[in-house]
C-alpha cells in the first residue's frame, strides 16, 4: 500500500484517481472530528467536503516530509472553525434542550443521579452539549481537539492559528464552563 | 506554576499532562492535601465528559464522499471554477448553437442502422431542445423519487441508481457544452445537477433513514428541482416560440 507521500506526489503529478485514496484513507476521521466539532451531522458531512476540497487545492503547499492526516486535520479543524462561525444562529436553534423542551421548565443544573454513574448518564451528556453551546467557537475548538483529539497544546496552536498561551486559555476557560454546569451533579464547587 | 500552589489553570493542564512543570506540580499534589482536592475537582469534571457517540456511517461511506467530492474537483492545485448559481437560467441562442453543435456531433458518430434523409436546421434544434428538455424531466423524476421517499425508513433506491447513471453522461456533455459557450449560470446548475447524480449513480443500492434524509436535505437546499423547473420552462418557451407555420414545416422535415 501506497504511503500518503507517495499518493500526494502522484496526485500532483495529475492523477486526480489518486485522491481517491487519500479520501477514503482519512474520511472517516476527518468526519469524526467535524462532528465532534459542529455536533451535527448535515454540517460535519459539509466540513468532510469542505475540508477535501480545500486540501486538494492546497496539494502544492503540502510540504513532502509531513504528515499528511495531520494536515488534513487542521484543514478539518479550520473548515468546522468557519462553518460555526458562519452557521452560529442555526447552531444555537438545533441544540437539544435539556430533557426534551426548555419550555417545560426544567431546571438544567438540577440535581444529578448518584455520582458513581456520572461518567455515563445520558444527563451527563445533556449537561455537557449544553456547556458546549455556551462556548465561545475558539473555546470549543480548542477544548474538542485537546479532550477528544488528543491533540498536544502546539498542534492546537497551529490548527487555530493562536499562540501556546491563547491556547491553553481557551481550553481552560472551556473547562471552567463545563464544570459550572456538571458542578452539582459532580458534587464539587462549581 | 508561579506561586507555592499551582493555579487552576495549571490543574487542568497538568490533568491532559500539558503543565509546563508537570513533575513539580506533580510532587506538590503528592504534599499537599487542598491542592490534591482541588486537582481532584477538576479530575472528576475532565473525566466526566465521555467521547459523544458518533452517527453510525455505512460501509459505502468513503465511496459517498467521494462520489459527492469528485465533480468538484478541477486540477490538483488550481481552484475549480465553481461559479454559484446567481445568474438568469436561460438558454441562450449561443448556447443553443453548441449544445447543437454536441448533440449532432453525438448523433452522426453514432452508427446509424437505416439512412434517414436529411434534416433541417430548425428540425435539429427541435430535436435539440426536446433532448435536453427530456433529460431535465427525467432528472426530476430522479430527484423527486428521492425527495419524496419516507425519510424515516430504509430507501432502496436501485432503480433511481440506475437511471441516474443513464443520464450522468448526458448531462456532462451538456455541462461541457455550457461551460464552452461561457453560459457559466446554466453550467454551474447542470454541475450542481451532475454532482447528485454522480452521488445517487455510484451509491449504494440501499440507504439508510440518516443517509436518505441527508440527500434529500442536500437537494432542497440546492433547490434542485426549482433550477430544473426553470431551464425547463425555458426549453419549452423556446418551442412554443415557433409560430404555426414553422410548426407545420418542422414536422413535414421530420
Amino acid at each position: 500500500m501506497d504511503e500518503d507521500d507517495d499518493v500526494v506526489a502522484r496526485v500532483r503529478a495529475g492523477d486526480q484517481e489518486g485522491f481517491r485514496i487519500l479520501v477514503e484513507r482519512h474520511s472517516r476521521s476527518v468526519f469524526r472530528l467535524a462532528y465532534r466539532m459542529t455536533r451535527n451531522e448535515l454540517d460535519a458531512e459539509d466540513v468532510v467536503q469542505e475540508s477535501f476540497l480545500r486540501a486538494y487545492r492546497r496539494l502544492e503547499q503540502f510540504e513532502a516530509r509531513a504528515n499528511f492526516g495531520s494536515w488534513l486535520y487542521r484543514i478539518t479543524a479550520n473548515c468546522a472553525l468557519d462553518l460555526l462561525r458562519s452557521r452560529r444562529r442555526r447552531e444555537r436553534d438545533e441544540q437539544p434542550s435539556l430533557g426534551g423542551a426548555e419550555g417545560e421548565g426544567k431546571d438544567p443544573l438540577a440535581p444529578d443521579p448518584a455520582p458513581d454513574r456520572l461518567a455515563m448518564s445520558a444527563e451527563v451528556r445533556r449537561r455537557v452539549t449544553a456547556a458546549m453551546a455556551r462556548m465561545s467557537t475558539k473555546e470549543r475548538s480548542a477544548f474538542v481537539l485537546r479532550h477528544f483529539e488528543g491533540m498536544s497544546i502546539a498542534e492546537i496552536g497551529r490548527a487555530l492559528q493562536l499562540d501556546e498561551g491563547a491556547t491553553k486559555q481557551s481550553i481552560f476557560r472551556a473547562v471552567r464552563k463545563l464544570r459550572v454546569v456538571l458542578a452539582p451533579a459532580a458534587g464539587v464547587q462549581p | 506554576m508561579t506561586g507555592l500552589h499551582p493555579s487552576d489553570e495549571d490543574l487542568v493542564l497538568h490533568f491532559y499532562e500539558e503543565a509546563r512543570e508537570g513533575a513539580a506540580i506533580g510532587d506538590h499534589l503528592a504534599s499537599c492535601a487542598d491542592c490534591r482536592r482541588r486537582f481532584e475537582a477538576w479530575q472528576v469534571t475532565l473525566e466526566a465528559v465521555v467521547d459523544e457517540p458518533l452517527p453510525e456511517k455505512g460501509p459505502h461511506y468513503e465511496a459517498a464522499v467521494w462520489a459527492r467530492l469528485q465533480p468538484r474537483l478541477g486540477r490538483p492545485g488550481r481552484a475549480h471554477p465553481w461559479a454559484r448559481f446567481g445568474r438568469p437560467l436561460i438558454l441562450s441562442g449561443a448556447l443553443a448553437a453548441a449544445l447543437a453543435a454536441a448533440f449532432w456531433a453525438g448523433r452522426t458518430l453514432a452508427p446509424r442502422s437505416v439512412p434517414g434523409p436529411p434534416l433541417t436546421a430548425s428540425a435539429r434544434e427541435r430535436i435539440l431542445l426536446l433532448a435536453v428538455g427530456d433529460h431535465l424531466e427525467r432528472s426530476r423524476l430522479v430527484l423527486l423519487d428521492v425527495v419524496n421517499a419516507d425519510p424515516h425508513a430504509p430507501f432502496n433506491l436501485s432503480s433511481q441508481r440506475s437511471a441516474a447513471g443513464q443520464l450522468v453522461a448526458a448531462s456532462r456533455l451538456y455541462r461541457q457544452t455550457a461551460q464552452r459557450a461561457g453560459e457559466v449560470g446554466v453550467a454551474s446548475f447542470l454541475e450542481d445537477l451532475e454532482r447528485i447524480l454522480v452521488e445517487i449513480a455510484d451509491g449504494p443500492d440501499r440507504l439508510s433513514p440518516p443517509e436518505a434524509g441527508a440527500l434529500q436535505q442536500r437537494i432542497e437546499r440546492q433547490g434542485m428541482l426549482f433550477k430544473i423547473r426553470v431551464i425547463g420552462t425555458q426549453v419549452e418557451g423556446g418551442e412554443r416560440l415557433r409560430p404555426d407555420h414553422q410548426r407545420g414545416r418542422v414536422d413535414a422535415d421530420l
